[in-house]
Formats: C-alpha cells, structure tokens, sequence
C-alpha cells in the first residue's frame, strides 16, 4: 500500500513523523488532491517534506514507487498496450537489464499482473485509493510506459507528475552535496554562545519593578547588557596543492565567515599542508606574513573555538618527521604533529573539516593519524552543521 | 484533527498569478487548519500572496512583520507595565484592571477578533532560533492564557496562517511539523508571461520577448551574486515603458540595469562583458535548451 510512501521517504532520510502522514491522509480524505496523480505528488510534499532541501529524495522516491501509474485509462489505450505488451522486445529503448526482467515474466504472467494493475487503477478513479502501492512496482509499469516514454492517457499538454518527480529539478537542494555561500552562512548561524556583557542597554523589567517598589513607588530603570554571541573563532586553513580543487567553496566558507559578524573575535591564518612553527596571514604563505605558532598558542586562550579546513593529506614524512616541512627554507626540527598534538591539546573544542570525500579517509595514511587528534568533519551543510555543533556542545564547568 | 470539507477555497485572484500546486498548498492549509510555511527565493511574492489570500477570501489581514528582536511573546500581548507603573505613581489612569494595560499582539488579536483573519507572520527565520518553538502551541490550539489576569483567548474562528522564510535560519522539526510546506519555484517563462500581463497589460510583445530574453538570460549567468526576480523585472518593466525605450534599443542593450542588478561586482561583471564584446542574446534560441522546448 501507500505506506511505501511514507517508509520510502524515512529510508531516504527524509524526516516524516507520523503526525505529517496523519495530516496527509486527512487532505487526502477531504480530496484536496482531485483525481489528478500530479496534484497527489505536489499535495504529498506540502504535507510530508518540509524543506526544499528534500524535495530531490521525494522526487526520487516518488518516481519509483508511481512509475507506470499515469492518468486516466481508457479503452483505446489499454488496447494499445496490451498490443505492445504482447510483443514486449518492439518496444524501442529498453535497456538490457529491462528486457531481461521482461522476458523472466511469461506472458499470462504479465497480462495478468497488468489487468490487475488496470483494475487497481480504475477503482482508484471511482474514489478509493488502493491503486497506490501495487501498481507502483508492477513490472509492467515500468517496461510499458516509462521507457518509450508513453504516458497512458495523461493530461493532455499540461506537466504529468511523473515527469516532475523524474526531472529532480530539486537535486541542487540536496545538503549531502557540497555547500553554496548561503547554505553555509545558514550552517554556521549556530556557532553561538550567548552571554551579557557590553553596555547596558536593554530594561529589565523584573529587576525595575523590584527597584521601584524598594523605592516606595518611585520609578527606578533598571538597565542590563542585551545577550551577545561570545564565541571567538580561529580558522585555520590549508592552501596550495592539494587543496586547489577545493577553492571555490574554501573560500565561500571564508567569505560566509567573514560575514558571520556575530562573532566576538575572528582570526584566520594559513598553512600548507600542516601546521609548523609558523602560520602565515594571507594565503601567499610570504615571509613577512609569518607568525608563530607558538605566538597563537600564548595569546589565544583555551576558549577559543578552532575550525582547521585541510585535506590532511600529506607524504606521512611531512607530518611526522623532523625537518618534514616540504618547503625546504622553512623546516624546522618539531614535526609537524607535535605542531597538531600542542594545538589539541590547547584548545578545548576544534574541529577538522576535510573538503576530500569521506568515503577516502581511511585510505590516507596522513589523515588516519590526524583523525586521531581531532574530530573530522566533511566539508558539506551536514558535515558543516555536526561540525558547528561540535564546537558548541555544552562545556562543564562554565556559566552560559 | 477533524477535517472540513466544505471549507472556503481560494481560486486565487486577478492580481496574484498563482501557479496550481501554490493554490493548492493554500488549500489544504485552509482545509486542515495548519498553517502554510512559504520558501522561495527573495521577490517570488511570498508576502504579497497573504494579501491575496485575503482577498481572495474575503477575510481581514493582520500582518506580523518579525524582526531579529521579536519575541513570540510580542505576538499573543504585551503587558505594558511601565505605563502602569506611571500611572501608579501619578495617579492617572485606571490602574486597578490590568486589562486596559494588556494590549494584544497580531496573533492575539486574530484570535480574539470577531471574523476569521488571514494572519501573515513574515520572515519568521528573521528572530531568534527558538522562536518557533515558543509558538507552538499557540498555532496548534489556536489558544493562549494572559498570565498577569489568568484569562484564556482562545481563537473563535482559527486564522489562515502564512509564514514566510527567507531560510536565514534552520527551523525547529517540531514546528515544521505542523506546518504545510511550499517551496514557490521561479516561474518559468510562460507562467512569468502572465504574471507581467497582470502589470503590464499593453505591453507590447515583442518587446516582452526581449525583456524575457534578457532576463533570464541574466538569470543564468552563474557569476552573478543576486540574480534580479519577479519584483525587480516587473519594476525593470515599468522603467523601460516610462523612458520609452525601442525594441531596438533593448536587443543590443541593458538599459536601467540598475533597476535589475543590486550589486556592484554584478553591474561590474556585465559592463565587463560587454567591454570583451561580449554579446547579449536576441532569440529564444540563444538560451539554453530548458527554454526552447
């Protein structure tokens, strides 16, 4: 039954709770979705998606469970289909695989199957909605209608609701894939930690009317700082190399930050590759940016909240070994991890974003080991927002 | 919940070009009393279809305008206790009954009123993260206690409720949950047709041609950091038909760009494209396939 719907949705990771399909079966009760399956489609993602950012696996689900359901049956069609499907291999465009799974069916099979979809169908026009699961997965369904492309009797000119679910003009919505600029600044809105502290500017009401009857009556303002964002943000980030490819939406991360001017103090500094004794102010890496990094470990104190973004991926000498530098003029004697370990152990909360997909972590020596020092992050809204929350989790022994 | 059947629907109105699935989100959201979480990219007449709505309903509007001070608690009253407090200590006004110094916010006033409002809560993303959430409760029960009096409002009649995000920030689960969702889309190109007639009546054709070649062509170029919407080509429109400008003028240029383009990296991004010689389109089929079907 339709029930596919909704589980196919939660497979999808979709968040649907049971109140949404309630709801969903109340419109669907009161017919708000006419007998049109395109009004069904668009009435189901009013209901069930609450996001854009979800439309794209709706569209997915959606097109899989309803393939082959389309429109209205009538008699001159249904002839026209039994005609193909007594011949199902003069259907042009069926792929191998699809034809092979055609051909399993004998024939009785499959005119059974189809009628009874047909019958299915039917009912469903007279007012129920039973046709819904089954026929969703009917073998013919899929050989019969999708893959030449024949809608059986769709509204004429106007979009069919399979044709929206298939074009998945939502997929650039989709937050698993990497971020834009926006979704970003969403992302990082809850890098926060509210505290008052500034000018008194706002009346506390509760406080003012204590005050006032302490004074008799008089009227006595009290003021208090309004709540600020208190979290101080070090980024530090790798450039060159490797990290090219992953420009663009490094530096819409950097961009999104800048703008985020919530923040109390924001400091940026680059590296390449790994952290050394210096890290440097612009991403030239030039000598007069120079500054060490023991500098930012003495100023900057534990509280602050430290995002490395860095592919972490490196020749293991250059992170493990003395003089591992790959800039020869610029190797030092404390390797690069010992470099990682003191910036670990410093700052209370830092994480590691990583721009590589996740999938090729565990093949990089490097990035194993700085896995270890620090939790690591993918470089996506989700990876993003686990990051952020990260950063913020609730720490012990400090006042909100 | 129960469902009405028989509720008032809105077919949309002359001056608000909805497409189909919109006038259907507003239907079930009419129709299962929830309220209508709108999503769209900026200028796709979010906040305008409230007014609409109404209209098209024949019911009052009440607007909610949040701001990143609002609370949720503004909404329902504010107690002014300040002027109390004055008027305590000067001996004017009535002090006695709290009431006179509760004064109801839009959505307690959409509940407290006499006739069924359209009750718009716009840029709800713009306030604090938790604001949703102390909303609960008020749009699920449509009901809410003034604690200073202990009085109970509860909603006569459950105002059509519109939401509007600009998606600045995440919204709690639990409150999309009881929301109906719509993503309104960018129109296409036949749908943004009829949408300029609704403005334009007299607009010439084949000059509306190369506004929209124009224009969608500037929506496609992906460097832009603001691509110009609805409202802005509608007022682009308008500029074009005051300055009087020619079918001719308009295929080898982009004049009042201004009126299109709101930031300066993009008015640079084109007059650099146009000092390459870079050329503006001038048929339909100079855009991409997805507008020559």
């Amino acid at each position: 039954m339709f029930l596919d719907l909704f589980y196919g949705l939660r497979d999808e990771g979709v968040p649907v709770a049971i109140q949404e399909w309630l709801a969903f079966v109340d419109a669907l009760e009161a017919g708000l979705h006419g007998s049109s399956l395109l009004r069904f489609y668009h009435l189901g993602r009013a209901c069930l998606v609450k996001s854009e950012v979800y439309f794209d696996a709706y569209d997915r689900v959606f097109a899989r469970l309803f393939h082959g359901i389309e429109g209205s049956v009538d008699d001159e069609i249904t002839e026209q289909l039994l005609e193909w499907l007594k011949d199902p291999k003069a259907l042009p465009e069926l792929t191998p695989e699809q034809l092979a799974a055609f051909e399993r069916l004998d024939h009785d099979e499959l005119m059974r199957r189809f009628l009874d979809t047909l019958a299915e169908q039917t009912e469903r026009h007279d007012g129920g909605d039973r046709w819904v699961g089954t026929g969703g997965r009917s073998p013919f369904g899929h050989g019969g209608t999708h893959p030449t492309g024949i809608r059986v009797g769709g509204p004429g000119g106007s979009r069919s609701a399979m044709k929206v679910a298939e074009e998945r003009r939502f997929r650039d919505y989709r937050t698993d894939m990497t971020l834009d600029g926006r979704q970003m600044r969403v992302a990082l809105r809850r890098l926060r930690h509210l505290t008052r502290r500034g000018l008194p500017t706002e009346l506390d009401l509760d406080e003012t009317i204590d005050e006032t009857c302490r004074n008799a009556g008089e009227i006595e303002l009290v003021f208090r700082a309004p709540r600020r964002n208190d979290v101080r943000l070090l980024l530090l980030m790798d450039v060159g190399g490797t990290m090219d490819p992953h420009y663009e939406p490094v530096s819409q991360l950097l961009t999104a930050l800048h703008e985020e001017r919530g923040l109390r103090a924001f400091e940026t500094y680059y590296f390449h590759n790994c952290v050394y004794d210096h890290v440097y102010r612009s991403a030239r890496l030039l000598r007069e940016d120079e500054v060490p990094t023991g500098d930012l470990l003495r100023r900057l104190d534990r509280r602050w909240k430290v995002v490395i973004v860095g592919d972490a991926a490196m020749h293991p000498a250059e992170l493990l070994e003395a003089h591992g530098n790959i800039d020869p003029r610029r190797t030092t004697p404390t390797p690069g991890i010992e470099w990682l370990k003191r910036l670990a152990n410093h700052f209370e909360r830092v994480a590691w974003i990583n721009p590589e997909p996740t999938s090729e972590w565990d093949f990089v020596q490097t990035t194993r080991v700085v896995r270890r020092l620090f939790p690591m992050f993918p470089f996506s809204v989700d990876g993003v927002t686990e990051a952020v929350r990260a950063l913020v989790a609730a720490r012990q022994g400090e006042a909100a | 919940m129960s469902v009405d059947t028989s509720f008032t629907r809105f077919t949309g109105t002359p001056g608000y070009i909805a497409a189909g699935p919109l006038v259907d989100a507003v239907n079930c959201s009419i129709a299962l009393q929830r309220p209508l979480l709108l999503k769209g990219e900026p200028g796709t007449g979010k906040t305008v279809l409230a007014r609409h709505v109404a209209e098209g309903l024949g019911m009052p509007q009440l607007t909610w305008h949040v701001k990143s001070t609002s609370k949720a608690a503004d909404g329902l009253y504010v107690y002014d206790t300040v002027q109390r407090l004055n008027d305590s200590r000067f001996g004017t006004g009535d002090v006695s009954d709290i009431r006179t110094y509760i004064k109801y916010g839009p959505l307690g006033r959409s509940f407290a009123a006499a006739e069924r409002h359209v009750l718009l809560i716009d840029e709800i993303d713009k306030a604090d993260l938790e604001f949703p959430n102390d909303l609960l409760r008020e749009l699920d029960e449509m009901r809410f206690t003034i604690v200073e009096t202990g009085e109970e409002v509860a909603a006569r009649h459950r105002p059509v409720v519109l939401i509007t995000s600009n998606n600045e920030k995440e919204l709690p689960d639990a409150f999309l949950r009881r929301c109906i969702f719509h993503f309104i889309e960018f129109p296409d190109v036949a749908l943004m047709r009829k949408i300029v007639a609704v403005h334009h009546p007299h607009l010439d054709a084949t000059l509306l041609d190369q506004v929209l070649i124009k224009f969608y062509w500037l929506r496609e170029q992906n460097d832009l950091r603001k691509k110009p919407s609805t409202s802005e080509l509608v007022d682009w429109i308008s500029a074009l038909l005051r300055a009087g400008v020619s079918h001719d003028t308009l295929e080898a240029h982009i004049p009042f760009v201004g009126a299109l383009l709101k930031k300066e990296q993009d008015v640079e991004a084109l007059t650099r494209y146009d000092g390459r010689g870079g050329r503006l389109p001038v048929k339909w089929s100079e855009l991409g396939p997805r507008y020559n079907q």
